[in-house]
C-alpha cells in the first residue's frame, strides 16, 4: 500500500500548495509516501520532500515534457502510480493538480474527489469536500479500486514529518504517446515584474473591493502593497468592472489565498469571496458598514472610508 | 466556419447564504433563486464571439431538470442560435455521468449531419466543484482538451487559447476539434437585449433524453461549516484608526524595516 502524490515545483521548491498535499497524504496512514515530479527535481525540492517523510521521489525528464501538456502528466502520475504500486493518488487543489487528476481519472475511468478538506475513513474511502466555493462541505463516498484526490489548498499546514523520508530519486521511465501532447502550452507571456503571480503563496495580501470606487482608486491600495511587501487581491466586482486584471481575483473563481495578514479594504464580504481568503490567519477590514460579513468575520476593522484610511496607514508607517 | 457547443449548468445562486434541503442532500434554490455558473457565462460569450467571427453558429446544452430551459434561453438572448436540453435529476448524476450524457448529444448531433468543432464548458461548478466533466467529455469523444481557458480564437481548423498558469499567460495553438473548459476573466459577458430576449422565446430547443444509467456523484450529505464566532476588534473609525492599525501590523511583524 502506498500513497503517490503529485508535487509542483515553485521557485525550485515543492510549492506551499503541494507541501500542504504531502502532509495531508502522509497524515492518512495509507502506507509509503511516493512524491512525482514533472522534470528534473531540483535538490531543494527533495529536501522538501524528505522533509514531508517521502520514500522516493519519482522524476520524469522527458525532453517532450518541458511544456505543460495536462495529459502527457497525467501519462507521468499514472507511470509513478504504478511504480509504487499506490492505490490512493494525491494532487494539490490547484488549476493543474485538478486538471492532471481528472485526466488521469477520465484515462483510467476511475472517481476523482476534488478539493478534499478531510479523509473520514479510507476503505471505504469517505471524504468531506469542498462544494460551492467552500461554503459548502459534500460528504461523498470513493468506490473505485484506485482513489484519486485533490486537498483543498490549504485545509492543512505544512509540517515536518516526526521522521524525515529517505527521498530517494528514482528516475521514471515513460514514453509520452504523441496524442497526449495534442494540447501542449506552445508559450508563456510572463507577467510583469510586479504582478501578484504569487498571490496564493503571499505572506501578507492587501485587498480591495467596490470601496475603491473606481479604476484610479487603487493607488494607496498598490503603495501599502509596495510599502509590506505584499501582493494585491482584488473582489470579483473590481475584477467584472474591469478596474483590475482577474489574475488579481480571490474568491471562488480567483485565487485561494492563506497569507498571515489579509488587509480586506472596502470589501463587503461574499461567501465567494470569503471562500477564497478564510485561511488566512489574521484578517484585518477596512469598511464603512460595520456590519459588513467582512467586517464581523475580521479579527480586526476600522470602520471609516479606504481612501482615508489608508493614507493616513502610509503616513504613520513613515 | 466553427459551430460551438456550449455547456451550461443550471446552479443555485448563492451570493448570500447557502440553504440546504430538509434532508441535507441538495441545495435549496428556492428563495434565492437559480443562475449559469460564472465560468459558463463566460463559455456562452467566448462562444458567441468565436461563432461571430467565423460565421458559424452557437449550441447551448444543458443537463438537468426541465427548468434548466431558463438558462439555456439565457445563452440565446446574448447570441447563440438554439439549444439542446438533456432532461436528468442533475443531482443524480456524478461528473462522468455528465460528461457521457454531453457525448451521447455531441455524436447524434454528428450522426444528423452537426459537427461541433468546438465544445465550451465551464471549468467548474458554481455547485458541485468537480474539475472534472471537461476534461472527461475530451476523453469519451477523442479530442485534444484545454482547461481553465479565458480567451479563444479559432480560425482555419486551429484554436490559439489563453489561461493564466504558475508564470504567466499560457497560450495553445491546437487543432479542432477540441473541448475547452472556460475561467471567467478574459471576456465581459453580454446583458441581453430586447432583440435577443425575443429570440431566445421562440428559439428551438430539443429535449432528448440520455440513453445511459447514472453511476452516481457518491454524495453522502451536505453541510454548511459554522462561520467562525464573532470577535472582531475595532481598532476605531477614520484616519484616527491609522496608529492603532499600525500597531498591529507591527505586532503582526509583517511590516520590513
Amino acid at each position: 500500500m502506498s500513497v503517490v502524490v503529485l508535487v509542483e515545483v515553485e521557485e525550485g521548491r515543492a510549492s506551499l500548495v503541494s507541501r500542504e498535499a504531502l502532509t495531508f497524504a502522509r497524515s492518512l496512514g495509507a502506507g509509503d509516501l511516493h512524491a512525482v515530479v514533472v522534470g528534473a527535481a531540483p535538490a531543494e525540492l527533495v529536501e522538501d520532500c524528505r522533509e514531508a517523510g517521502v520514500a522516493v521521489v519519482h522524476e520524469a525528464s522527458d525532453p517532450t515534457l518541458e511544456r505543460y501538456a495536462a495529459a502527457a502528466w497525467a501519462a507521468v502520475v499514472e507511470a509513478a502510480g504504478r511504480a509504487a504500486r499506490a492505490d490512493l493518488v494525491v494532487a494539490p487543489g490547484t488549476g493543474r493538480g485538478n486538471e492532471v487528476l481528472a485526466h488521469v481519472a477520465a484515462r483510467r475511468r476511475l472517481q476523482l474527489a476534488a478539493n478534499v478538506v478531510e479523509v473520514e475513513s479510507l476503505a471505504p474511502l469517505v471524504v468531506q469536500r469542498q462544494v460551492v466555493g467552500g461554503a459548502a462541505l459534500e460528504r461523498a463516498e470513493v468506490t473505485s479500486r484506485v482513489r484519486l484526490m485533490t486537498m483543498a489548498g490549504h485545509a492543512v499546514e505544512p509540517e515536518p514529518a516526526g521522521q524525515p523520508g529517505e527521498a530517494r530519486v528514482s528516475a521514471l521511465p515513460v514514453t509520452i504517446d504523441p496524442k497526449d501532447l495534442r494540447a501542449q502550452v506552445a508559450r508563456v507571456e510572463v507577467r510583469e515584474e510586479g504582478d501578484t503571480s504569487g498571490l496564493s503563496s503571499a505572506r501578507v495580501v492587501v485587498g480591495a473591493g467596490r470601496g475603491a470606487g473606481g479604476p484610479d482608486g487603487f493607488a494607496d491600495v498598490d503603495a501599502l502593497a509596495e510599502r509590506l511587501g505584499a501582493a494585491v487581491g482584488v473582489s470579483r466586482v473590481v475584477t467584472s468592472l474591469g478596474w483590475r486584471p482577474h489574475h488579481e481575483q480571490v474568491g471562488q473563481t480567483g485565487s485561494r489565498i492563506a497569507p498571515e495578514l489579509y488587509l480586506a479594504c472596502g470589501i463587503s464580504g461574499s461567501i465567494q469571496h470569503w471562500a477564497g481568503c478564510a485561511s488566512s490567519r489574521t484578517i484585518i477590514a477596512v469598511n464603512t458598514d460595520a456590519e459588513a460579513p467582512m467586517v464581523t468575520k475580521a479579527d480586526y476593522a476600522v470602520i471609516g472610508d479606504m481612501h482615508e484610511v489608508l493614507p493616513a496607514v502610509l503616513a504613520e508607517l513613515g | 466556419m466553427t459551430d460551438v457547443l456550449v455547456c451550461v449548468k443550471r446552479v443555485p445562486d448563492v451570493t448570500g447564504e447557502v440553504v440546504l434541503t430538509a434532508d441535507g442532500m441538495r441545495i435549496d434554490g428556492r428563495y434565492a433563486g437559480y443562475t449559469t455558473s460564472p465560468h459558463e457565462e463566460a463559455a456562452v460569450a467566448l462562444a458567441v464571439q468565436v461563432a461571430q467571427a467565423t460565421e458559424g453558429s452557437v449550441t447551448v446544452l444543458s443537463v438537468g431538470s426541465p427548468d434548466s430551459v431558463e438558462q439555456i434561453r439565457a445563452g440565446v438572448a446574448v447570441g447563440a442560435t438554439d439549444g439542446i436540453l438533456v432532461e436528468a435529476d442533475a443531482d443524480g448524476l456524478g461528473p462522468a455521468d455528465v460528461a457521457e450524457a454531453i457525448a451521447e448529444a455531441v455524436r447524434a448531433r454528428e450522426a444528423a449531419g452537426t459537427t461541433y468543432e468546438l465544445v465550451l464548458l465551464g471549468n467548474d461548478a458554481a455547485d458541485t466543484g468537480d474539475f472534472q466533466v471537461g476534461v472527461r467529455l475530451a476523453y469519451l469523444l477523442d479530442r485534444p482538451v484545454v482547461a481553465g481557458i479565458q480567451t479563444v480564437e479559432a480560425s482555419d481548423g486551429r484554436a490559439v487559447l489563453r489561461g493564466e498558469g504558475p508564470e504567466g499567460t499560457e497560450v495553445y495553438d491546437i487543432e479542432l476539434p477540441a473541448v475547452v473548459t472556460v475561467m471567467e476573466g478574459g471576456v465581459t459577458p453580454k446583458y441581453p437585449s430586447v432583440t435577443g430576449r425575443m429570440r431566445a422565446k421562440k428559439a428551438p430547443v430539443e429535449a432528448v433524453t440520455w440513453s445511459g444509467t447514472a453511476a452516481g456523484a457518491g454524495r453522502l450529505g451536505l453541510s454548511v461549516p459554522e462561520p467562525p464566532p464573532t470577535q472582531v476588534t475595532v481598532l476605531g473609525e477614520g484616519s484616527g484608526a491609522a496608529p492603532a492599525l499600525v500597531g498591529v501590523l507591527r505586532e503582526l511583524k509583517v511590516v520590513p524595516e
